[in-house]
C-alpha cells in the first residue's frame, strides 16, 4: 500500500503557506496588507512565505500604485489551485483512512 | 494518532481563514431584532396616520399629498433609526470578536446588498412619481427587492440570510395578490421576520461564543 503522506504537498507543510492558499482560494485577489492582517504576521515573515509560493508558481504577484504607494496584490494560479485541491484531498483521505 | 489531530487542526484553520476572509461575520442578530421592532413601531404609526385620514380627522384642507408626506417621513425615520441601531450593534460585535469592522468583507456585503436595493428604491420612486394610483404596489415591491438583496448578499455573510431572503420574496409575492393589505405584509416582512431571524442568529452565533 502507498504511504498516504506522500500525497501531501511539502510546500503546504507550513501553516502560514496553507493559510495564504486558503485565503486566496476564496478571494479573486488580495493585497499584502490584507493578508498580513488576516494571518497576523510580520512583514518579513509573510514575505518569505509568499516568495516560496511564488517560486512554486502557485501564485502571481501584481504591483500597482495607489497614489504614490505601491500596492501589491496576489492571485492564485491554475497550478496553485490544483495543488491546493490535491493537498486537501490527500488530507481528507488520510483522516478517513486512519 | 497525533498526526491525525494535527491534520484536523490544519483543516479547521483552512476553514476559518476561508470564512474570515470572504464573509462578514460581525453581523449582529440583535441588530435584526432592533430593526424589527423599529419597523413594527413605524407600521403602527403609519396605520394610525392612515386611519385618521380615512376618518376625516385630518384638518381642513389637508389632501392625500399630506398623508403621503407624513407616511414618507415615518418611512425615512424608521430606516434611519434601524440603520443607526444596526450599525452600532454590529460595531460592538466586531469589537467583541476582535475583527476589523471595515474590510473587504464589509465592502463586498454592502455592495451586493446595494445592487438590488438601489434598483428597488428607484423602481419604487418611479411608482410614486410617475405612476399615480399605484401605491398598492409599494409594499410588495419593497419586500421582493429586499428579499433579492438578501439572497444576493448571503454569499458574503452568514448563509442563514439566504433563507430570510426567500421568505421576504414569498411574502412580497403574496402581498402582490392581496393589494390593500400592504402595510400588514410590510409589518410581517420587516418587523416580525426580522425579530424572528435576529433572535435565531443571536442564539446560534452569539450566545456562548
Amino acid at each position: 500500500m502507498k504511504n498516504p503522506i506522500e500525497a501531501l504537498n511539502k510546500i503546504f507543510d507550513s501553516r502560514i503557506r496553507l493559510g495564504v492558499m486558503s485565503v486566496l482560494i476564496v478571494n479573486d485577489s488580495i493585497s499584502f496588507n490584507e493578508l498580513k492582517q488576516l494571518l497576523e504576521l510580520t512583514d518579513g515573515n509573510l514575505a518569505s512565505h509568499l516568495n516560496t509560493l511564488e517560486q512554486a508558481q502557485y501564485l502571481k504577484v501584481q504591483k500597482s500604485f495607489i497614489g504614490k504607494k505601491t500596492n501589491t496584490t496576489y492571485i492564485l494560479t491554475e497550478l496553485g489551485r490544483h495543488a491546493f485541491k490535491a493537498h486537501l484531498d490527500a488530507l481528507e483521505k488520510m483522516i478517513k483512512g486512519i | 494518532m497525533n498526526k491525525q489531530e494535527e491534520q484536523l487542526n490544519a483543516l479547521n484553520d483552512i476553514k476559518k481563514l476561508m470564512d474570515r476572509s470572504s464573509r462578514f461575520i460581525s453581523l449582529s442578530g440583535l441588530s435584526g431584532v432592533f430593526a424589527g421592532f423599529t419597523a413594527l413601531v413605524g407600521a403602527y404609526l403609519a396605520q394610525r396616520e392612515i386611519a385618521s385620514y380615512m376618518n376625516g380627522t385630518y384638518t381642513y384642507g389637508s389632501s392625500i399629498e399630506d398623508l403621503e408626506f407624513n407616511l414618507l417621513k415615518i418611512g425615512f425615520g424608521v430606516l434611519l433609526v434601524a440603520l443607526i441601531g444596526g450599525l452600532l450593534l454590529t460595531l460592538r460585535q466586531s469589537r467583541k470578536k476582535n475583527l476589523p469592522f471595515w474590510d473587504r468583507t464589509t465592502k463586498n456585503l454592502l455592495l451586493n446588498l446595494a445592487i438590488p436595493l438601489v434598483s428597488g428604491g428607484l423602481f419604487i420612486i418611479a411608482l410614486l412619481l410617475v405612476h399615480p394610483g399605484t401605491y398598492g404596489l409599494i409594499a410588495p415591491s419593497c419586500l421582493v427587492f429586499y428579499g433579492l438583496a438578501l439572497i444576493n448578499a448571503s454569499k458574503y455573510t452568514y448563509t442563514d440570510i439566504r433563507f430570510l431572503g426567500f421568505c421576504e420574496i414569498i411574502l412580497g409575492l403574496i402581498a402582490m395578490f392581496n393589494i390593500g393589505y400592504g402595510l400588514y405584509f410590510w409589518a410581517i416582512g420587516f418587523g416580525v421576520l426580522h425579530i424572528f431571524y435576529g433572535m435565531l442568529m443571536y442564539f446560534k452565533y452569539e450566545r456562548g461564543n
